[in-house]
């Protein structure tokens, strides 16, 4: 069937500058550019181009632009490119249209209308260059008060402490499993949450066995509806075990792993046959009731000895905090919640840009909620979804966060250029494909070393700000409404954030 | 203390403290708080003192007197529109005002008055809310005060870990955070002062990663459990208990504090120059460094003070 559907993408190659190297012919897997050795030079079939911009960059003459195709309908406000072209797609394969990342929609962005506060006069800032600047975390509940013995000298806890997670800055890898990205990218990761001090995720699909001794020590292991690559030892290797209800870019479906992802090596950590659809359910099959969540916390924490804290994530939805509320009283040590700009390498796209409630809103009605029932200190919040810089990081921990996940901005720091064609498993930047001649384009070492060089970046920024406020030690900040105002936004937005407005 | 712009709405706030603790006291003796009126302060309160005991039914009969009262001032505060309760010990007063601490302190006739062996006195230029008699110093709860030089850039943060204990903070300022900590940490969970300094103003990381492994162990705890009470920012303060005065100063001493003794009697203050000013010489001054409390407990503070008092203090650090 012809397509009627434009190309979303112009390729503009300049021909006097192109050598006719087929550079770019190799570097996209979409089939975009080839090479007509009648003519000796390149042609681009535009409606191949994912506009992933992988050939811009590597073009050694820089001689390729690639940009959204100007081909225009009638303008209409209801009747926009993207619908009328949604639609056509629709009508030419009858199904359910998938993406990938997080919703690109025009949903408010709180973060940009929420400014931080600064020290004048009465109480100094502080000079991070100068001063310590702390910004250690712990993730997990925390006792009600200690019992201190004294005898003496000697001074003694009396009160058991629960187990608890030491992250160097407040940031982790959310959760992207193997599979879903390459093996490089997820070694990427893990290396460069070790060398910085904080946690990868595994996501769904396991760890593999052969990492398991040297990034045990920075992994949080996810149990999904699945039980995809789980078994005791990797209970055990990792420092928290995480329960996936929920994904903040399709919360309330589950997740598919096409067969042709699963090469051998998914298929060994997942423990599942090679070449089957690997199909995590909506549901976890044996969680029906807050009571089952419940068992299946204690059943983790009996299976690793109580020695490691549990979390539990869950899509920010409608009333999440009460279910939230509740989970923490199941028995969680942490609660991750994942807003609507959260990201995936496969969703619904009517789901991912339908479903779910900002993550800056969820943050604040979680936090609010637990510490007006009193149980704030016995769950830690992490929060995920859309995270773009070190100033969305500190106004998240300034809302009640006590951490924050980063999925995306850390794939934007390997390359990803969010062209939203994971899916498709063609990623030409090495990350989301299981394609050996593609992940081997992603380097271990340089792609870790620019996670790592986020992260630092990062903290140092966060440091920045909170010597700019008068604090020296992060967890002054948190949920420290005081030093945020909001700008630009309705009174109710202002309240569910429980912040004041600029000037007040 | 009964606030508002009439005498009318003054009165009518104490009709209804008294329609409440008429409920949950027994009231011994009240009294209008003597004051000379011939010194000449601006907008004065209406002050009364009132002595009182429990009277617990229900559901409060299991719990201990402090936290009953406690709760109870917590319910004025919030509850009743114009009243405060700013002072609330069995053997402290606080007295407060806005005016010069001379005024303040002829006003209520503190020298012909009042006979105590512990004086804490707080003057200070309202640093970035409107003075109001309310939010002078000293913070009491119970028998503990606090005054407090600096400002608490994790008010905040405080104040929401604070509320999940049940304290409501309503006199605007960023000292009660501070009294209430004390009281959380000293009164009812009964950690040791040495101990409450550690929460109020931690040692750095880079500090405890090089302890030995006990005091490390020690210290992460704390930082752990209670990095919602870490005062941040600029601060010195003194607490005063029933036999003992702490100061302490922020982790990176952005506020100063100097200590002394004179023969039988201990003073600490922000600056050197005003205890010379009530003692010109001095056996011996120090500067405490930052997070580290300045404890003097008048003697017999260990065996209960109530039961023998002596003079002088002990144990200073
Ligand atoms: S998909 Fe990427 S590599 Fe292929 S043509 Fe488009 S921009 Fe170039
Ligand atoms: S991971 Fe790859 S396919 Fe997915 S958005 Fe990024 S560049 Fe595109």
């Amino acid at each position: 069937m012809r397509s009627f559907v434009f190309p979303e993408f112009e390729i503009i190659r300049d021909e006097e500058r192109c050598g006719s190297c087929r550079g770019c012919e190799r570097q996209c897997a979409f089939g975009t550019h080839t090479y007509d050795p009648v003519a000796d030079r390149l042609v681009s079939d535009d409606h191949k181009c994912a506009g992933c911009q992988r050939c811009v960059i590597f073009c050694p003459q820089k001689a390729i632009v690639v940009r959204p195709s100007p081909s225009f309908y009638r303008p209409n406000a209801s009747w926009t490119r993207e619908k009328i072209e949604d639609l056509k797609r629709q009508a030419e394969t009858g199904g359910v249209l998938l993406t990938g990342c997080g919703s690109d929609k025009p949903f408010r962005i709180y973060w940009d209308h929420i400014l931080l506060n600064a020290s004048q006069v009465t109480n100094p800032s502080i000079d991070p260059l100068r001063e310590p600047m702390e910004l250690r975390t712990f993730l997990g509940r925390k006792p009600e008060m200690l019992e201190i013995s004294r005898e003496g000298e000697e001074v003694e806890i009396k009160t058991e402490l629960y187990p608890n997670l030491t992250v160097e800055t407040p940031i982790l890898f959310s959760a992207m499993s193997f599979g879903a990205i390459s093996y490089n990218a997820f070694k990427s990761l893990a290396t460069a949450a070790c060398r910085s001090g904080t946690y990868f995720n595994t996501g769904e699909g396991g760890l593999p066995r052969e990492m398991r001794g040297e990034f045990g020590r920075c992994a949080i292991v996810q149990v999904a509806s699945g039980r995809f690559g789980i078994d005791a030892e990797y209970l055990n290797v990792a420092q928290a075990v995480e329960i996936k209800v929920g994904q903040g870019a399709k919360p309330g479906i589950g997740g598919h792993l096409p067969g042709e992802k699963v090469s051998a090596a998914v298929a060994e950590t997942r423990m599942i046959p090679q070449g089957t659809d690997a199909i995590s359910p909506a549901p976890h099959h044996d969680i029906y009731s807050i009571e089952d969540l419940s068992t299946l916390i204690y059943a983790l924490k009996e299976a690793t000895n109580y020695e490691k804290p549990i979390s539990v994530k869950i899509a920010a939805v409608h009333n999440f905090a009460a279910i939230a509320s509740g989970i923490v009283r199941a028995g969680a040590d942490i609660i991750a919640i994942d807003g609507l700009r959260g990201g995936t390498g496969a969703a619904p796209k009517a789901i991912r840009d339908n479903v779910g409630i900002p993550t800056e809103l969820a943050i604040s009605s979680l936090d609010r909620r637990l510490r007006e029932e009193g149980i704030r200190n016995q769950c830690s919040i992490i929060a995920a979804g859309g995270f773009r810089s070190s100033s969305d990081v500190i106004k998240a921990i300034a809302l009640g966060a006590d951490a924050v996940y980063i999925g995306s901005a850390a794939l934007i720091a390997m390359g990803c250029t969010l062209c939203q064609k994971c899916y498709t498993g063609n990623c030409n930047w090495g990350i989301c494909t299981q394609n050996p001649r593609l992940s081997g384009r992603l380097n271990v070492e340089i792609a870790s070393q620019r996670l790592s060089n986020l992260i630092s970046a990062w903290s140092h920024e966060i440091r920045e700000m909170l010597g700019g406020m008068g604090i020296n030690a992060l967890e002054s900040l948190r949920g420290n409404r005081d030093h945020l105002r909001g700008v630009g936004l309705y009174e109710w937005e202002l309240d569910v954030l429980g912040i004041k407005g600029a000037g007040e | 203390m009964f606030t508002g712009s009439t005498d009318q709405a003054r009165r009518a706030a104490k009709k209804e403290l008294e329609a409440h603790l008429s409920r949950k006291f027994n009231d011994y003796f009240d009294e209008e708080i003597p004051t000379d009126d011939s010194v000449f302060v601006r907008d004065p309160p209406l002050l009364w003192r009132y002595f009182v005991l429990p009277r617990k039914e229900g559901e409060d009969e299991a719990m201990a007197d402090s936290d009953y009262i406690v709760s109870q001032i917590m319910a004025v505060n919030t509850k009743i529109e114009n009243a405060y309760v700013f002072s609330s010990g069995k053997n402290m007063g606080c007295f407060k005002g806005v005016g010069y601490p001379e005024e303040i302190g002829e006003y209520f006739m503190l020298d012909r008055l009042y006979r105590a062996h512990t004086w804490t006195v707080h003057g200070r230029f309202p640093t970035n809310t409107q003075a109001w008699w309310g939010g002078a110093h000293p913070f009491g709860l119970l028998d503990t005060t606090v005054v407090h030089n600096g400002e608490v850039s994790s008010y905040g943060t405080n104040r929401w870990y604070l509320e999940m204990y049940g304290y409501a903070c309503t006199l605007q300022t960023d000292t009660e955070v501070i009294a209430y900590a004390a009281d959380l940490l000293m009164r009812r969970q009964r950690l040791p002062i040495e101990i409450v300094a550690k929460i109020l103003a931690p040692p750095i990381w880079a500090a405890i990663d090089r302890m030995d492994e006990k005091e490390k162990r020690l210290m992460t705890a704390l930082r752990m459990t209670y990095g919602p009470l870490l005062m941040n920012g600029p601060f010195a303060v003194i607490i005063g208990e029933t036999g003992r005065m702490v100061g302490l100063t922020d982790r990176i001493r952005l506020r100063p504090l100097t200590a002394a003794t004179r023969g039988e009697i201990f003073y600490i203050s922000s600056e050197e120059a005003s205890i010379r000013l009530i003692s010109p010489h001095l056996d011996r001054v120090w500067t405490p460094r930052g997070g580290e409390p300045v404890i003097a407990e008048m003697k017999g503070y260990e065996k209960g003070y109530e039961k023998g008092h002596e003079k002088g203090y002990e144990r200073i650090c």
